[in-house]
């Protein structure tokens, strides 16, 4: 018995981790190339295409349901860009059409299929929410095959799929076949999508689609590092929330990956550095106690004018205080002029502007006069 | 050299060339030659078609009718032959990447598939990235830096291709000072080596200083030739219509 628990959980996080690193992988390019929502569509337009493979060949092996799976998903995909291209609904919206007409025909199919009289259907209603206890070993094979088949593809064309992403009309001038790796780049998403659902459920497929990248994204400034650490936090979530379901009874395993996966995304979005909400709170208060250095930069230069043989006469800071408002902190407001190399001391007390500090603040000046 | 070894003496030759977004037409019947080692503007509007005629050059849109050669060859066998610089702001600059990865890729284009960049495209890079005065921005994420800072990159990455002919789309569009000047600085350092260069831009002021070679464009190709023939009042005011105030300056300027 304990064995066998064992080598369920082996099962369970060897097939989530699989599915986290291709999801990771693949949705941060749909993630950088806003297309985030179309891997929504895709796992939605699955469902009919899972129902449909049982129909017909009454088998659920793990590779039947996924090539229909796989096609329903791609015909969904195609819909989109025909609905896009040949009416004026715009993108958004013909997803949002996709999703929901296949994902409705899905729901008859799989009601239909329930409700016919054999034992055979058992687990297929598993495919919405997931349930990663009902994963075999011949699922994870299968998964696993596809999965390394998906990253060997992204690895080789690397520098293509990040041309296209980042600028597809520069893609194109090089010569690029950009309508083909586009097409690819969408077939491998869907692979990775396929991969999930049994896991993740074909309703919230799409957070592993976007939520690792969109955490990933926090941390990296380079693609390679996000792409890796999406992977990660992929195989991260999906090991963690399918362990959690397959040890507690009736716990749908799609909604608690999310759950991890959201605490993972909310934590990046606060403490990321640079890019994070606990950053930017803590720049813009050091931005807002920061002195206003331009107004005792006029004031000294207006001084300095009052010595045009002299540029290095020094000005009293004395002098600059009562020239400011009551609260400047004109001492702190001198030291970042310094700083900045904008003025320095000439001796004690005493300051003048340098030479860049005087072009500065004629441009200033100017700006002021044109505004 | 290696232009006139290509022959033909037209570095990009559009015959006919008509382009529509869903029913409006954005080019009509457009012909235009452009003699190899010119620097050319093309001045027109805004919505004149002259983005869509530079990516039709490149066959990054598809035109209704018409013909595109680049030294007399049909274009899909130019592959290599432009450099592009496409409009700053369609770019997405929040993606992960930095000065020198943006600048590598100009040398995708040479390595092929599967190939990936080593030690000498980095060299290049860098090389690219001293002409136009970046160096000390290496590794800084595209995010983090500023419009004209950005252009340079571009160019910086166009440079890297070292092909015969250039395309630059409103490349001194919401560029500083120093930058439109290093710009420049570089065009004419590519034209003295006979390349030829071709720019999408919006400043009738400069078009004398900067170009020698100018195309007016309205959808249709109004008239195309050396500056000095071609950028006079009368094709102007075809070229804009009824914006007088454009030409008001221009003639209190000469």
């Amino acid at each position: 018995m304990d064995f066998f628990g064992d080598y369920t959980l082996r099962l369970v996080a060897l097939g989530s981790a699989v599915l986290g690193a291709t999801s990771g992988a693949l949705g941060s390019f749909a993630y950088l190339r806003r297309q985030s929502l179309l891997g929504d569509a895709v796992s939605h337009a699955a469902l009919p295409g899972i129902a449909l493979a049982f129909l017909f060949t009454g088998s659920k092996a793990p590779l039947v349901l996924m090539v229909g799976a796989g096609l329903a998903g791609w015909i969904g995909t195609l819909v989109v860009r025909a609905v896009v291209g040949r009416s004026r609904v715009p993108f958004d919206s013909a997803l949002g059409i996709v999703l929901s007409v296949f994902f409705g025909l899905g729901l008859v199919l799989l009601t239909y299929i329930q409700k016919r009289p054999s034992a055979a259907q058992a687990g297929l209603d598993s495919f919405l929410f997931g349930q990663a206890a009902s994963l075999l070993r011949r699922d994870v094979v299968t998964m696993t095959v596809l999965a390394t088949a998906v990253l060997v593809v992204l690895v080789m064309l690397w520098k293509e799929f990040k041309l296209l992403s980042f600028d597809p009309d520069f893609a194109s001038s090089l010569g690029l076949p950009i309508r083909r790796l586009d097409g690819l780049l969408t077939l491998l998403l869907v692979v990775a999508i396929v991969i999930g659902l049994q896991t993740v459920g074909v309703v919230l497929m799409s957070a592993m689609i976007v939520a690792p990248a969109a955490a990933a994204r926090q941390w990296s400034r380079r693609l390679a590092p996000m792409v890796f650490l999406a992977a990660m936090i992929g195989v991260f979530s999906g090991v963690t929330g399918s362990v959690m379901s397959s040890t507690v009874p009736r716990l749908p395993t799609g909604p608690t990956i999310v759950l991890v996966l959201s605490a993972v995304v909310v934590v990046s979005l606060m403490l990321a550095p640079r890019r994070g909400l606990v950053w930017r709170f803590l720049r813009l208060g050091r931005l807002l106690r920061a002195p206003d250095l331009d107004p005792v930069l006029m004031h000294l230069f207006a001084l300095s004018l009052q010595h045009p043989g002299d540029p290095d006469h020094g000005h009293s800071i004395a002098v600059l205080r009562t020239m400011s408002p009551g609260g400047a902190d004109v001492g702190a407001a001198l030291e970042g002029l310094a700083d900045r190399g904008l003025a320095r001391a000439t001796g004690d007390g005493l300051w003048a502007p340098t030479a860049i500090g005087r072009r500065e603040a004629e441009r200033v000046l100017e700006r002021e006069v044109e505004s | 050299m290696m232009m006139q070894d290509a022959g033909g003496e037209w570095a990009l030759e559009v015959e006919d060339l008509t382009v529509a977004y869903a029913d409006q037409p954005v080019l009509w019947d457009v012909d235009l030659q452009v003699p190899v080692g010119v620097k050319m503007a093309i001045i027109g509007p805004n919505g004149a078609g002259k983005s869509t005629l530079v990516k039709a050059a490149m066959g990054l849109v598809r035109p209704v009718a018409g013909e595109v050669r680049i030294f007399g060859q049909p274009r899909t066998s130019a592959q290599g032959q432009i450099a592009y610089v496409p409009q700053r702001a369609t770019l997405s600059w929040d993606f992960p990447t930095d000065v020198l990865d943006v600048v590598t890729m100009g040398t995708y284009g040479r390595l092929g598939w599967f190939h990936r960049s080593g030690a000498a495209q980095r060299r290049q890079a860098e090389a690219a990235l001293e002409q136009v005065g970046m160096t000390a921005f290496l590794k800084r994420p595209i995010a983090e830096l500023s419009g004209g800072q950005q252009q340079r990159v571009l160019l910086a990455r166009a440079l890297v291709q070292d092909a015969p002919i250039n395309i630059l789309d409103e490349p001194f569009q919401g560029v500083d000072a120093p930058t439109e000047r290093a710009i420049i600085g570089v065009l004419d350092g590519l034209a003295e080596e006979g390349k030829t260069i071709i720019v999408v831009h919006h400043d009738l002021q400069t078009v004398p200083e900067y170009f020698d070679f100018v195309l007016l464009l309205n959808v249709r190709a109004i008239d195309s030739g050396p500056v000095s023939d071609v950028f006079a009042e009368e094709n102007l005011r075809l070229t804009f219509g009824g914006r007088v105030g454009v030409l008001e300056i221009r003639e209190t300027d000469l």
